[in-house]
């Protein structure tokens, strides 16, 4: 290898609203920057090739996959996991709307459901079911069979709108 | 699994990724948004690459009309390409594409020049680019060139790209007055790989058909185009029949897959506006 290709890379980002700097393995993915470096295992590392969603988190405002990103990649990037949501109170009412409606059960899926959801929320407006089933097709649950992860996804859309307009 | 990657160079401009691939000694691998290939370093598929980033290269990055094109930057993600006005107007075919391409996490990440460079002959963005005639511009140690969509993918995540190129943009011709893009596919979930896609654009100067996850790489139905031109569908059906010869896998019989082309060019056509070929 030449001394152009670094095996360990200097990062600078924040995580959860705090600076974070570190040096991290050339090939490392982000989740396992938060989970093992940062002690937020929140997020899951699951499938690791970006089918199943339980990785999900926020970067520079978008929902993204963890495993398919590498930890070096987020330099100067902004990151959020569900701990920082739940900290701020951004997705308290989502959260709320989870176990009211039983979108859960042994919960894996959920921190990255719960992203993945309030990034649809999040363009406002009430999406119908089907884009609501569409937006998280790609987050797998193994054990709602998504229905009731639907109805608290819609409801929480339906109570922000009502929000918003009073 | 975890990825292995043999080092990773952060590139600060077109002309240094283009210093960095030549220093790799043949290792050199381009990281765009990563959605592939980082799946296929999770799974041990690709091991050892010094991975040249040139995410952060933001002149990469956009739409804009040259001319009478539309220019795409290399490194604008899927979401980019799915809510851009310029691309609606002038080549809605990709627009259409986004949203089948994977699921929205992906389509964040996601960059169309990584799409074009990857090849994967089930992807959607490839076969679009054959049908709309678009331009592949590439940056490599003898500077500039460019490279026309059907002279482009060669194989199974094959290119024209050289050892030490890169893709910057792709350059799409407007879609002229009463031109009509079309794509369709099937899938058996929402955001799968087609089983079989297929894109129909009708200009003036005739059709184009290009399909997708029907053979080692995108194809252009020169035969079917032909037939259409001539105003028979069911000879297009029968000449695209003919012309494609589909894999059989674990998704998909070749028979099935040959048997949905046809489905799906009927598909496409009964959705044109005006006078139907």
């Amino acid at each position: 290898m030449t001394e152009l290709f670094r095996d360990k890379v200097d990062v600078s980002m924040t995580v959860n609203g705090e600076p974070v700097e570190a040096r991290v393995p050339a090939g490392q993915h982000m989740i396992d920057f938060l989970r093992l470096e940062l002690g937020l295992t929140g997020a899951h590392a699951s499938c690791e090739h970006g089918v199943c969603g339980a990785c999900t988190i926020r970067v520079d405002g978008d929902a993204v996959r963890g495993c398919l990103m590498l930890a070096a990649q987020a330099d100067g990037a902004k990151v959020w996991t569900v701990e920082g949501l739940t900290d701020t109170s951004a997705i308290s009412d989502l959260q709320d709307a989870f176990v009211e409606r039983n979108a859960l059960q042994c919960g894996f899926c959920t921190p990255g459901m719960l992203v993945a959801a309030d990034e649809l929320l999040s363009r406002g407006g009430v999406p119908s079911r089907a884009e609501i089933r569409e937006h998280l097709s790609g987050n797998y649950c193994r054990c709602t069979g998504y229905e009731a992860i639907i109805d608290a996804v819609e409801s929480v859309a339906k109570g922000r709108a009502v929000k918003g307009t009073t | 699994m975890k990825a292995s990657a043999g080092g990773y160079a952060r590139a600060e401009s077109v002309g240094h990724a283009v210093q960095l691939l030549a220093a790799s000694d043949g290792q050199g691998r381009v990281l765009a948004g990563g959605q592939s290939l980082i799946a296929a370093m999770n799974m041990r598929l690709s091991v050892g690459d010094l991975l040249v980033d040139i995410s952060k290269i933001s002149d990469l990055s956009g739409v804009a009309v040259e001319g009478e094109t539309l220019r795409i930057g290399a490194l604008t993600r899927h979401a980019q390409i799915g809510s851009d006005p310029l691309v609606k107007t002038h080549a809605p075919l990709l627009t259409d594409a986004v949203s089948h391409i994977a699921h929205a996490a992906i389509r964040n990440r996601g960059t169309i020049g990584g799409a074009l460079a990857h090849a994967d002959p089930a992807a959607e963005f490839p076969a679009c680019a054959l049908a709309l005639g678009a331009t592949m511009h590439v940056e490599g140690p003898d500077g500039p060139r460019a490279i026309a969509a059907e002279d482009f993918f060669e194989e199974v995540f094959t290119t024209a790209l050289s050892e030490g190129e890169i893709l910057t943009a792709i350059t799409v011709p407007f879609a002229v007055a009463d031109e009509e893009q079309i794509l369709e596919e099937v899938a058996r979930r929402s955001g799968d790989y087609a089983l079989v896609g297929l894109c129909l654009v009708k200009r003036s100067a005739g059709h184009r058909i290009a399909l997708f996850s029907v053979g080692p790489k995108p194809i252009l139905a020169t035969g079917a185009m032909a037939a259409l031109d001539a105003g028979d569908l069911d000879a297009a059906v029968g000449a695209l029949s003919a012309e494609i010869d589909p894999p059989s896998d674990t998704q998909a019989s070749a028979a099935y897959r040959r048997h949905l082309a046809g489905v799906l060019l009927r598909r496409a056509v009964a959705r044109l506006k005006g006078d139907v070929a």
